[in-house]
């Protein structure tokens, strides 16, 4: 007799007898419901790292887009303009570049390496904030690792999501990655001094954003266009005060 | 590619709660994949694979289940399941809608021993 189960296979009934050792029941195999975020660790830091920026009265805003469309740039021309005052939390896989151009123009910015990840998240984002000085700042600005596909699966503890795609990227990108333009609250077209080069056709991508997010704001900028970076700081500036 | 982080925080919560059930191995995962999740069915499966060795999932079945936009419409007061990723009411083509499923990512199910 086996003295594992008591069952009473032996010898040419080998196969059997380990066929009934895979019986699951057997095993005691358990199958328990979970039913939970897979990533819930990741939102409860991001909530966590929300409190922190409530408790300091600072508005969190995270920018995400393609490399290349024009995030450092806004920040940029905002830090000449805006009445509110800022920091941020830069994330790239290497260099710190863009925090350098940032601090350069006498802007508080931290500069995350992901190494080889392609977004940031909540942990990330958290120790970032580490070295903020908070209390000095009604705005901070997570720019996030250039990618419209991954940046959209991490909540990094921001308010809002602003999602920028420059004329030069070309038509479709929104349709293409609709992930990401579903998770903005603000969508800016930038580079539109460069429409009379390309064929692009404004309208219709921002009718394809309201597809996908039929309340969503879209703006359109250019740096040297002083007029359109105040509304993008009068958006920003409205969505503070709608905070209290 | 971010369907390597998003195994790993999976990983995690499956020794977390084979612990929780003094089990020592896991035999069955399932997932829920929100078609708006921003997760690829095939490349999570490819991380799942490359990553379970060496892990209380070493040997787990994968199974992942696609979960369409499920909404609630304020307007006509009903549930729907959008066809696409345009996010009108099928029925009255209103934008008032709540979620209710199909943009996350859900651990549902462990079978363990």
């Amino acid at each position: 007799m086996c003295t594992d189960c008591g069952c009473s296979t032996r010898g040419t009934q080998e196969k059997a007898h380990e066929h009934l050792h895979d019986n699951p029941q057997l095993n005691d195999t358990k199958t328990i419901s979970v039913i939970q975020k897979i990533l819930d660790k990741n939102d409860h830091e991001a909530n966590h790292n929300r409190s922190h920026l409530d408790n300091n009265g600072v508005l969190g805003i995270n920018l995400m887009s393609s490399p290349g469309s024009g995030k450092t740039a806004l920040l940029e021309a905002l830090s000449e303009i805006a009445k509110f005052k800022f920091a941020v939390v830069e994330g790239d896989l290497e260099t710190s570049k863009d925090a350098d151009r940032l601090i350069s123009k006498g802007i508080d910015a931290v500069q995350i390496q992901t190494g080889s990840a392609c977004h940031l998240d909540a942990f990330m984002v958290h120790k970032g904030l580490h070295d903020i000085s908070l209390d000095a700042i009604d705005v901070c600005f997570v720019e996030n690792v250039g990618n419209l596909v991954c940046p959209a699966s991490y909540d990094v503890g921001t308010h809002l999501n602003i999602v920028l795609v420059s004329i030069p990227e070309g038509e479709d990108k929104i349709a293409k990655y609709p992930v990401m333009f579903r998770q903005a609250d603000l969508i800016l077209i930038t580079k539109t001094d460069l429409l009379p080069y390309f064929e692009y056709d404004i309208e219709a991508e921002k009718k394809e954003a309201r597809r996908i997010k039929p309340n969503v704001d879209i703006l359109e900028i250019n740096t040297k266009d002083t007029n359109s970076i105040q509304k993008v700081a009068d958006w920003i500036e409205f969505k503070q005060k709608m905070r209290g | 590619m971010h369907e390597y982080s998003i195994v790993q925080s999976l990983m995690q919560s499956c020794e977390e709660n084979a612990r929780a059930n003094n089990a020592t191995q896991i035999t069955k995962v399932v997932v829920k994949i929100g078609v708006m999740s921003g997760v690829e069915p095939q490349l999570l499966q490819t991380a799942f694979d490359t990553f379970k060795e060496e892990t209380i999932c070493s040997n787990a079945e994968f199974i992942m289940t696609m979960q369409s936009l499920k909404i609630w419409c304020n307007d006509c007061k009903g549930e729907y399941i959008l066809p696409k990723d345009t996010y009108n009411c099928p029925q009255c083509a209103g934008v008032e809608l709540d979620i209710l499923d199909g943009e996350d990512i859900y651990l549902m199910q462990l079978e363990m021993v």
